[in-house]
């Protein structure tokens, strides 16, 4: 008591301001805030006068003005007499789908080779090596740009197809037309339509409504058969088989929806010049695709591979021990709890390809850069606005990934008491 | 008794017997390795039959290399019509893959920076070179800088002379109070780099001139672009980490919360846009009139851009730190950078020398993305050669060089990598 009373009845002087720990904390942050102020001040302060000087103002009223311009690949409704913000919702669509896209199959690509690299099979291992060195050391643009080349150069042409002796033909019974304008689909259809709803920005076609609908009420029949199933093995020991009850809950109504509504195949067809009907992909969406995918499944692979090194060696001998076979080892004991190591890390993976959609640039893929960021921005002049809103878009679409993915690792991870 | 003749010693050696047989054979360790269960043997022939898909597909065309061509057309007809790799587009072109439009004269003074680079970093990388040898790596930036750009040796020196200037006035304030010592002194170097160096240099020049010929930045490119951008960013984006990583885990709200939003911030965002708003936007943050250099603002950014990856792999580094060395630290009476310096940041560093490296290898395959605000990296150099009537149509040569040239640098860095955290490993486990 009798120091702390000393100390505080010492007089104060400046220099205790930096010296004495009861105030430094404190005199850092005043002095980092009235920098942070400053730089702050001068930055905006700079700005103003060179946007005067340019006679311009900072509005996003540009938004509203009419695009004039085409996207190709639109998932919504999108006219040349959209506005700018439409255009980037649409840009900002084909952002989130090639995302989506190339997470999956980069999440199936890295785990398989992630596996295989640790399996006993020596030429399988070295492959699996080989592909992920070689993929991890290269930039991912020259393997967008190497995909988009492979798309281009080395598919045939269209007319490749046509004629009495065509050089090359569709795949899987005429369905599928690889060319060098791009994968042809065929796209399901129906002959009955249900109707559609507008709800603001899209229309809401109501034959998806009623499948979505089906399958939820499916998927309900189906845990109620399974639940019944359970409490009849606790109380009587027998299980009831469930497994046709369920693929009948399963399959009936949904082939009865589709039968009512007359579901059928529209298939790509060669007319005139190109292909007509089906769904096109196109050269720079495959390549964006299939780029991503390769490249950050060599990064996934890696984290794979680690996370499985991470469990030790006796879980794998004690499932082992229980008669186990290798494959159920790894699908029931390995892999889950592997799992906890390596959802962290397979989050930022998930950024990266998110942000790496913008490398889609180099091929000409229409997404949110290319729209917003960049047709945009050419045509209003607003560039300060423009990427101000891009930056900030993607910082939303990065934030909601990883706190859904930082739920889901809550849910898998070790529960200690 | 006879001491020497001892009669249940054997005398000869026994002949060494055959090997158990089927212990070492091929066949034996095919059926263990390749062959051991169906789906073994499954991803064995698989393997096998992509080996020899690739192998029928590619050797054919590598093997009929033609080196000695000067355009496609040419190439083509040395070929006549067989399917061939034409690396003639390689012997013509490379000087400008690796130089860009670097004055053909001029090719010995990126070369002989590159050479010193090595000497700069050998003390750094490797322990059998003395550390005294670092002055050199600590002038090595401006002579490289020099060598390079050319212009005026005064110039570097006189950039030099402002860290001087700092340490002089830290020297002389940091009685005070530290804090205020290094501000004063961050503040000074500031004020001469922005106000004294440009009249320092022109002075000095006019007294005693020392010039080399000026190359202008949009003549730099190739993978001496790549190189410039990615060591600078390498060097610069790690103490700038580290800065950042401390920051996130100081307990100063504020600054807690300025490196949060930082670091957030930039890793939440693409490289490109960076790029983008150093190149469209960077003019309008600054005074207006203010002009530099397009390869120095991309140097900026990328900086900006790593150091917030590379902070979080510290963080990761300083998390798996055990809470009693922070402890033993303030046990010892340290102060806060005292403790940091000696006790906590050589073990962080340690433990993430992995993701460090792969933070490095990823910003060096980044520098690629500078070739979307018109800089000529090696990608957009070969979509220049591609654009020559010479060369138009052809890509795999191109892209196998370009590929081959990173894959070179990125792997040498993981495995100098794990050489690093061999020799550092000082646990017994």
């Amino acid at each position: 008591m009798a120091m702390k009373s000393d100390a505080s009845r010492e007089p104060f002087h400046l220099s205790m301001l930096f010296n004495d720990t009861r105030y430094r904390a404190r005199t850092i942050q005043v002095l980092a805030f009235i920098m942070l102020v400053l730089a702050a001040a001068w930055l905006v302060d700079n700005t103003v006068r060179n946007l005067a000087a340019l006679g311009k103002d900072f509005s996003f009223g540009f938004l509203w003005a009419t695009a004039g311009y085409d996207i190709s690949p639109h998932a919504i409704d999108y006219s040349s007499t959209s506005t700018h913000a439409r255009a980037a919702l649409v840009g900002l669509l084909n952002t989130v789908i090639v995302a989506a896209l190339a997470c999956v199959t980069a999440t199936i690509l890295g785990v398989l080779a992630g596996v295989l690299r640790l399996s006993d099979n020596w030429i399988v291992a070295r492959l699996m090596t080989a592909y992920v060195e070689s993929f991890r050391n290269v930039p991912a643009l020259l393997w967008i740009i190497v995909a988009a080349a492979v798309m281009s150069e080395a598919m045939p042409a269209p007319n490749a197809f046509r004629g009495e002796n065509p050089t090359t033909s569709m795949i899987l019974w005429d369905s599928i037309a690889i060319t060098n304008r791009g994968i042809y689909l065929p796209v399901p259809e129906f002959s009955l339509s249900l109707g559609q709803i507008n709800i603001g920005l899209s229309v809401l076609d109501l034959n998806s409504v009623a499948i979505f609908g089906v399958l939820a009420f499916s998927l309900l029949v189906r845990r109620g058969l399974v639940k019944h199933a359970q409490r009849l093995q606790s109380a009587t020991g027998r299980r009831p088989a469930t497994w046709w009850k369920s693929l009948l809950v399963c399959t009936v109504p949904m082939i009865a929806l589709f039968y009512t509504l007359g579901f059928h195949f529209d298939y790509p067809a060669l007319k005139g010049l190109n292909f007509s009907g089906g769904l096109q992909l196109r050269n720079s969406f495959i390549a964006l695709w299939i780029g991503l995918s390769v490249y950050t499944g060599a990064f996934i692979a890696e984290i794979v591979r680690s996370g499985i090194l991470a469990i030790s060696r006796g879980q794998t001998e004690a499932a082992h021990a229980l008669g186990l076979s290798s494959g159920r080892t790894m699908r029931l004991v390995i892999l889950p709890q592997a799992l906890r190591v390596i959802v962290p890390p397979l989050i930022s993976q998930y950024l990266n390809i998110t942000k790496n959609t913008s490398l889609g640039l180099a091929v000409g893929y229409m997404d949110l850069r290319s729209t917003l960021g960049g047709i945009t921005i050419n045509q209003t002049g607003r560039e300060l606005e423009g990427m101000l809103l891009m930056m900030l878009i993607y910082v939303g679409i990065s934030l909601i990934i990883s706190g859904v993915m930082n739920i889901y690792n809550d849910r898998v991870r070790l529960k200690e008491r | 008794m006879n001491m020497h003749n001892v009669s249940w010693v054997r005398q000869d050696l026994i002949s060494p017997s055959a090997r158990p047989v089927g212990q070492n054979d091929p066949m034996r360790w095919a059926r263990k390795n390749l062959f051991n269960g169906w789906l073994s043997t499954f991803l064995t022939v698989a393997s096998m039959m992509t080996v020899v898909w690739i192998t029928v597909a590619i050797a054919p065309w590598l093997g009929n290399s033609i080196w000695k061509a000067n355009s496609l057309a040419e190439c083509r007809q040395l070929l006549g019509g067989a399917p061939g790799a034409c690396w003639g587009v390689i012997r013509d072109r490379w000087p400008q893959l690796l130089f860009g439009f670097y004055p053909s004269n001029l090719y010995w003074r990126p070369v002989l920076a590159f050479g010193l680079l090595f000497v700069a970093l050998a003390p750094v990388l490797f322990r059998a070179v003395p550390a005294r040898a670092l002055w050199f790596s600590a002038v090595y930036p401006g002579i490289a800088y020099w060598l390079i750009w050319g212009g005026s040796l005064w110039f570097p020196i006189s950039v030099y002379l402002g860290f001087t200037v700092a340490a002089g006035l830290f020297m002389l304030t940091a009685r005070i109070g530290r804090g205020l010592g290094v501000s004063i002194a961050i503040l000074a170097a500031s004020l001469w780099w922005i106000y004294a160096v440009q009249p320092v240099t022109s002075d000095v020049n006019g007294l005693v001139p020392v010039v080399l010929d000026a190359v202008a930045s949009r003549d730099v490119g190739g993978f001496l672009l790549s190189i410039i951008i990615g060591v600078t960013g390498i060097a610069l984006s790690l103490p700038l980490g580290i800065l950042l990583a401390l920051g996130r885990r100081s307990k100063l709200p504020l600054i807690h919360m300025l490196s949060v939003m930082f670091i957030e911030f930039i890793r939440g965002v693409p490289l490109i846009t960076l790029l983008f708003t150093a190149s469209l936007l960077l003019n309008y943050f600054l005074p207006p009139g203010t002009n530099f250099d397009l390869i120095l603002r991309v140097v900026i950014m990328v900086t900006l851009f790593a150091s917030a990856y590379m902070a979080e792999v510290i963080r990761g580094g300083l998390a798996a730190l055990p809470r009693g060395q922070y402890e033993a630290a303030e046990a010892l009476g340290l102060d806060y950078w005292k403790s940091q310096r000696l006790i906590i940041l050589p073990q962080a560093l340690k433990i993430s020398i992995p993701g460090i490296v792969n933070s490095f290898i990823g910003l060096f395959k980044d520098t690629t993305l500078v070739m979307f605000i018109g800089l000529l990296d090696p990608i957009a150099l070969a979509a220049a050669i591609r654009a020559n009537t010479n060369w138009q149509g052809i890509y795999w040569e191109l892209f196998i060089f370009i590929g081959a040239v990173f894959f070179v640098f990125c792997f040498s860095m993981s495995r100098y990598s794990m050489y690093l955290e061999r020799r550092l490993k000082t646990d017994h486990r």
